[in-house]
């Protein structure tokens, strides 16, 4: 402890004896946040209110002993002062960390969507927490045709976002081969079957959209069905297909399904954050999703994705427990 | 919500119910019994029985998923049971369902 803190801690002690004034009260308080600050522990705090004490006169020796109690207690007071403060340090820098690893999940995500002639495309996705366990990804193949990918992988945080490297980087050396949907999700099922925990898996939809044709070729491991949206009819249908999610068995096949969107067709494709939704206290059902996109039709393939995300969210009161993806491809 | 596990159990095979909502926050409880379970190598078959489970998550299908590998080690037999509607359909997008439900006149 330096002398400088202790003639500041005796000169209070004295101007408080001499004035007994709430400003000096207040000013104890300061010196007890400056001390803080200096890591100046509880029992050299004491240590320096007895030395006060002697200097004032001359004091029992009863008073005296009682200190060494008071001292005892103050040093256990000090170690978790202390355990608490190294645990608030690694704290921060953990979250130092994540906001570094947060950005660079961002760097993985595609910042901008295709463009293509006849063919709007809208999309959300919003983290539950500083990283999401939801990944999207895009690829222009060539001037007529664009692959789409949508995927949720288990949990959230770190581990989630190390596996979502590995899913991008695994796709983009994937990509140059224009595997089939099926072929990709099997090539995939491959990689995360060998390289993650135990207790994680991956729910994927990937597609080929053709815009000469308007096709959807797609093939889906484990995930949430999204919707197809006849104008015709005036009627939405699940997307449907089906295929085990990936990760979870060596081997899996991926059926594939094709279907075609007529002008004014658009498809839904979304993770469980969109479905699995609790409103006060039940979930939300899929009939209820369907009544609000028929809300929507008419609107932007953009305007539909982010209407929907606000109503939601409205519905729920602000609660975002899971993260939240919707894709949207309307054929104009 | 708060998970609660019961256990019958007889000559290695073992019965566990669960009940409430399997997520993030009460997920290591079931996956700490679960995984100690199929890995004994005293334990040949485990059946879990989820009627009172409304709500399950990716977190427990993973617990699920994590328990179906170790068992491929082990050699133990492992089946849920009783499934509500939503807690199967969540079974059945992932593909668990044909891995790991019980069908009628399998258990003999």
């Amino acid at each position: 402890m330096s002398q400088e803190n202790e003639d500041i801690y005796t000169r209070i002690v004295h101007d408080y004896l001499e004035g007994k004034r709430e400003d000096q009260l207040y000013l104890a308080q300061q010196l007890g946040k400056w001390l803080l600050s200096r890591n100046i522990s509880p029992e050299e705090v004491t240590d320096m209110h007895a030395n006060v004490l002697e200097q004032l006169g001359d004091v029992p020796e009863f008073v005296k002993d009682s200190f060494q109690i008071l001292t005892e207690i103050m040093i256990e007071y000090g170690n978790a002062y202390r355990s608490f403060d190294s645990w608030r340090s690694r704290h921060q820098q953990l979250q130092a960390e994540i906001a570094v690893a947060s950005a660079m999940q961002q760097t993985l995500l595609p910042q901008t969507l295709p463009q293509y002639p006849n063919v709007d495309i809208g999309m959300i996705s919003i983290p539950a927490k500083e990283m999401s366990g939801d990944f999207y990804h895009f690829l222009c193949e060539s001037g007529n045709e664009f692959t789409v990918a949508i995927a949720d992988i288990t949990g959230k945080g770190i581990p989630a976002a190390m596996c979502m490297s590995m899913l991008r980087y695994a796709m983009d050396s994937l990509g140059e081969m224009k595997l089939a949907p099926g072929n990709m999700l099997r090539h995939l099922n491959s990689v995360v079957e060998r390289n993650i925990d135990p207790c994680m898996f991956v729910t994927m939809q990937f597609g080929r959209y053709n815009t000469d044709r308007h096709a959807f070729r797609y093939a889906t491991a484990g995930q949430e069905p999204g919707f197809l949206y006849r104008a015709r009819e005036n009627r939405f249908f699940d997307l449907e297909g089906q295929g085990t999610a990936l990760g979870i068995a060596a081997g899996s096949e991926y059926e594939e399904r094709e279907i075609y969107l007529e002008p004014g067709d658009f498809l839904i494709l979304l993770t469980d954050g969109v479905t699995e939704r609790k409103i006060g206290r039940y979930y939300i059902q899929r009939e209820e999703l369907v009544s609000f996109l028929e809300e929507e039709t008419s609107a932007s393939a953009q305007e539909m994705a982010n209407h929907l995300y606000r109503r939601l969210l409205l519905l729920s009161q602000f609660e975002l427990p899971d993260d939240y993806t919707m894709i949207v491809l309307r054929r104009t | 919500m708060e998970l609660r596990i019961r256990e019958n159990s007889q000559d290695g095979q073992h019965l566990l119910y669960v009940e409430g909502e399997i997520d993030a926050y009460t997920v290591s409880k079931l996956r700490e019994r679960l995984l100690s379970l199929v890995n004994r190598p005293e334990v040949k078959r485990v059946d879990v029985d989820l009627c009172a489970v409304e709500y399950i998550d990716s977190t427990g299908i993973g617990t699920f998923v994590a328990a179906m590998k170790a068992c491929k080690l082990s050699g133990c037999e492992l089946a849920v049971q009783n499934l509500s509607p939503r807690v199967e359909r969540i079974f059945r997008i992932t593909g668990l369902y044909e891995r790991m439900v019980l069908h009628k006149g399998e258990s003999e």
